[in-house]
């Protein structure tokens, strides 16, 4: 694999039901690529978390997914409220998600901490009333 | 086990992808919370809940897990069944409460989920 491979996806902050749709993509055109179901999981668990947050926390943004010859690079870009306190959001458990959003299955404070454990590298850029950018990288072994 | 072993055990209805009950599943998980599920790595796994919407489909592919189970017999919507026949997830119903279902699955056999380190 010599040549980067870029997706491109605009997440709908309106509707939850349809978040995950472009980790649903990624996932399939990274199996078209014959990666290991290990690297394609990971990439796509991390990936689905981040498409989630967007939804819930910042009304939708975009998510870029770069692949290269050693990695795959998620970068995930909100205009969303921003993250006032980043250390405490990635605290297993610490929500600001509403009562509606855990009745749908989410917001338990599980979402960044999921998106470390299933990337090599996660860089969160957050200004409070600006956004967020989350660049996560996942190795190919 | 086998999908149809789960099937008879829970007295389950199929709704999806019944092709597909020959395949095994070697782990289980019993969760309402899709983040809670997104912590654990294990693929061919069984997914039992008792939430009802197309992202409870999403979080089973995300996972590689090849069965859903709703507990009470709570019905999915057409959107999760189109999701689950596109996955290639069995979908099935059991009147059973989740602790029940759990509980007869883990005294068959079905034990354990490994959580990544």
């Amino acid at each position: 694999m010599n040549d980067e491979l870029v997706f491109h996806f605009d997440v709908d902050g309106e509707d939850f039901t349809s978040a995950g749709q472009a980790s649903v993509m990624v996932k399939k055109n990274l199996r078209r690529l014959g990666l290991s179901p290990e690297i394609i999981r990971r990439v796509s668990i991390a990936m689905y978390e981040g498409e989630i947050n967007m939804v819930i926390h910042a009304g939708g943004g975009v998510a870029d997914v770069k692949v290269m010859e050693d990695r795959i690079e998620i970068v995930l870009t909100d205009h969303g409220p921003g993250i006032s306190n980043i250390d405490m959001a990635m605290q297993e458990g610490f929500s600001t998600a509403t009562d509606t959003i855990r009745t749908l299955g989410f917001g338990a404070g599980m979402g960044l901490p999921n998106m470390k454990r299933y990337s090599d590298t996660m860089d969160i850029k957050s200004t409070v009333g600006v956004g967020t950018t989350i660049t996560m990288t996942v190795n190919i072994q | 086990m086998k999908i149809s072993t789960l099937k008879e055990l829970l007295d389950a209805q199929v709704l999806t992808c019944e092709e597909n009950m020959g395949k095994h599943v070697y782990s289980a998980c019993g969760c309402d919370l899709m983040s809670d599920v997104l912590a654990y790595v294990k693929d061919q796994a069984v997914l039992l809940t008792g939430l009802v919407n197309p992202q409870v489909i999403r979080t089973a592919e995300m996972m590689d897990m090849i069965c859903v189970v709703f507990v009470r017999s709570k019905m999915p919507s057409e959107e999760m069944i189109r999701l689950a026949e596109e996955s290639g997830i069995v979908i099935m119903l059991s009147n059973k409460r989740l602790y029940e279902a759990c509980g007869i699955l883990y005294s068959n056999g079905l034990v354990g989920n490994k959580v990544k380190p």
